[in-house]
């Protein structure tokens, strides 16, 4: 366990001592305040059933699959390529704590930067203080209902990221099958489901669990307040399957 | 396969060691074993197996099959319980890019679990040891040069203070101020720590391990000090002379005395004739000097006995024979 901490806080202070991460960082929260820019514009020409916020986090896909590949791609395949994961693994340390300091680390600084979109409606209710809008802006449970699956969600897509950079030693080609799989966890359900082959009566058995892979089904759940077991089974038992497949890479790679 | 003793004075065993990558033989049956305290020099020409036995004793990579014992713990088995015995400074040395000399060491420190009290005094150590403290502990460690780095490498392989120390090519880069302070630190931990240093620079490895194990093709081709290297391997010994005298003289005169002698070079210049000849006798340049004073007309200049260096040892001993390719194919 202490291993494990001061392994996390190595890979923390790498992070934080990283240009590319504030690069990363400026970018996310940039495109982000665009879009929230967006679609509070867009709320001020026509009326809308669903909150801006809700329609805020209904693209969190768009930052998911630039700033997950971002973040991670350089975590092993630097390693790889410096062959710093060799020097790493002649401590005492196991493959699995090397993982989960790296995993937590790059999870932290992820969340941290959802954490920041917070002070968005803040900054609109600041600039045009109107009861009305105000209640609008910021209602607490689409926001924690959002930020529940935001966190919850960001387990797996790290993992996957993780797992791809494990894969190589070149970040680019980690960077590629990284969005190329996240692609796959985010809108690979929904292409399933809306093929034709699945209308087929053999296919139709798989209706169930493929409708149960739906990423954005879970999130309206949440946006709405419903916090339904089954994906946090679904996101928190997958990345615990990538995160061991990872750490027997590396420690076959090794 | 032999039983593992409790009381075995052996601090490394190794019994039948297989590697392989696919078709590919990495090591094949390789046995042998390092007392408590001894230093090993590792020889092989490139692609022997010298790193693949490294990283196997150092817990990174499992063996095909057979059995490597560290302190009479089962690598394989327990490679975490090994790792806090041993410390291995891998090949090229890789170290992380963005981070100071201080602070590498520091997390090195903390990985290898020595007491928080006693890393701070551990750290100026290996610093003050590898000469790192003047220029480099702040500097970051892309910056410096290839033989500053090595020392950084060969710092963070002291700093647990090992009782076993697997070292693959650590001297390369250094200058030779440096070679010699390496040199004097490993002579220095002969017989508190089990040293096996990998390397090409043979005369390194001579000065400084007490024994030495060549591998060629994956298999033990040659182990023993230096002194029983030359008997097995070189027996005969190499001689110059040199004579005032003529050459065809002083070539008969070696045939006279001893007729298996093989001449391999002569020249004349002027009116000195010298010859590089090789004999089985052990002494002969006793015989020489004594014979040839006998001749009033010769005037003798110089002999010198040629001692077979590691390097001729090393180049006999890995020349591919029909056995190793036999053994391998």
């Amino acid at each position: 366990m202490k291993q494990f901490f001061n392994l996390f806080r190595y890979e923390m202070r790498t992070l934080l001592f990283s240009p590319a991460s504030y690069i990363t960082a400026t970018l996310f929260l940039a495109l982000m305040a665009l879009i929230y820019l967006l679609i509070i514009e867009n709320y001020n020409h026509s009326p809308h059933q669903t909150l801006p916020s809700t329609e805020f986090f209904r693209l969190f896909w768009i930052p998911v699959f630039f700033i997950v590949p971002l973040l991670t791609m350089k975590s092993f395949a630097e390693e790889n390529r410096l062959g710093t994961l060799e020097t790493l693994l002649t401590t005492p340390v196991t493959p699995i704590a090397v993982v989960l300091g790296k995993f937590l680390s790059i999870y932290i600084f992820y969340i941290a930067m959802w954490c920041i979109t917070l002070f968005y409606p803040l900054i609109i209710e600041y600039l045009l203080p109107h009861k009305s809008i105000s209640h609008s802006l910021i209602s607490s449970a689409s926001i924690i209902g959002g930020f529940a699956f935001i966190a919850l969600s960001g387990t797996l897509y790290i993992s996957i990221g993780l797992f791809t950079s494990s894969l190589t030693r070149s970040q680019l080609v980690a960077g590629m099958f990284s969005f190329t799989l996240l692609f796959i966890a985010l809108v690979g359900g929904r292409i399933l489901l809306d093929s034709s082959f699945i209308e087929n009566n053999l296919m139709k058995s798989l209706n169930i669990p493929i409708d149960y892979l739906q990423t954005f089904q879970h999130l309206e759940d949440f946006t709405l307040g419903i916090i339904d077991t089954r994906a946090f089974f679904f996101y928190l038992g997958n990345s615990a399957l990538i995160l061991g497949l990872t750490s027997l890479i590396i420690e076959y790679k090794a | 396969m032999k039983p593992i003793l409790q009381d075995n004075p052996n601090s490394i065993e190794v019994q039948n060691l297989t590697k392989t990558y696919g078709q590919r033989k990495a090591i094949n049956d390789l046995s042998f074993q390092i007392k408590r305290g001894e230093i090993v020099g590792f020889l092989g020409p490139n692609g022997a197996g010298k790193s693949t036995t490294l990283r196997i004793l150092a817990g990174l990579i499992p063996a095909t099959s057979g059995l490597a014992t560290i302190n009479n713990v089962p690598v394989s088995l327990f490679p975490q319980k090994i790792k806090h015995q041993l410390a291995f400074m891998p090949e090229n040395n890789p170290l992380p890019e963005d981070l100071r000399v201080i602070e590498y060491l520091s997390h090195r420190a903390r990985l290898k679990k020595i007491p928080s009290n006693e890393q701070k005094k551990r750290i100026e150590h290996v610093m003050d040891l590898c000469d790192l403290t003047r220029t480099a502990q702040k500097k970051l460690i892309k910056v410096l040069s290839k033989g500053y780095r090595q020392r950084v490498g060969i710092a963070d392989a002291l700093l647990s203070n090992p009782q076993i120390l697997l070292m693959d090519e650590p001297t390369i880069g250094l200058d030779p101020h440096q070679l010699l302070t390496i040199r004097t630190l490993i002579k220095e931990l002969q017989g508190q720590a089990t040293i096996i240093i990998s390397s090409h620079i043979l005369p390194e490895i001579e000065a400084s391990c007490n024994r030495v194990i060549i591998i060629n093709q994956g298999i033990i081709v040659a182990q023993g000090t230096s002194q029983s290297l030359r008997k097995e391997f070189i027996p005969e010994s190499a001689y110059k002379i040199s004579v005032v005298a003529d050459l065809s003289e002083l070539e008969k005169f070696i045939k006279t005395l001893d007729p298996e002698s093989k001449i391999s070079k002569q020249h004349q210049s002027e009116n000195i004739a010298t010859l590089y000849f090789s004999s089985l006798f052990p002494d002969f340049n006793e015989t020489l000097v004594q014979e040839i004073q006998k001749k009033s007309s010769w005037k003798l200049r110089e002999v010198v006995r040629c001692e077979p260096t590691l390097e001729d040892i090393f180049l006999f001993a890995t020349k591919p024979s029909w056995k190793t390719l036999y053994t391998n194919s």
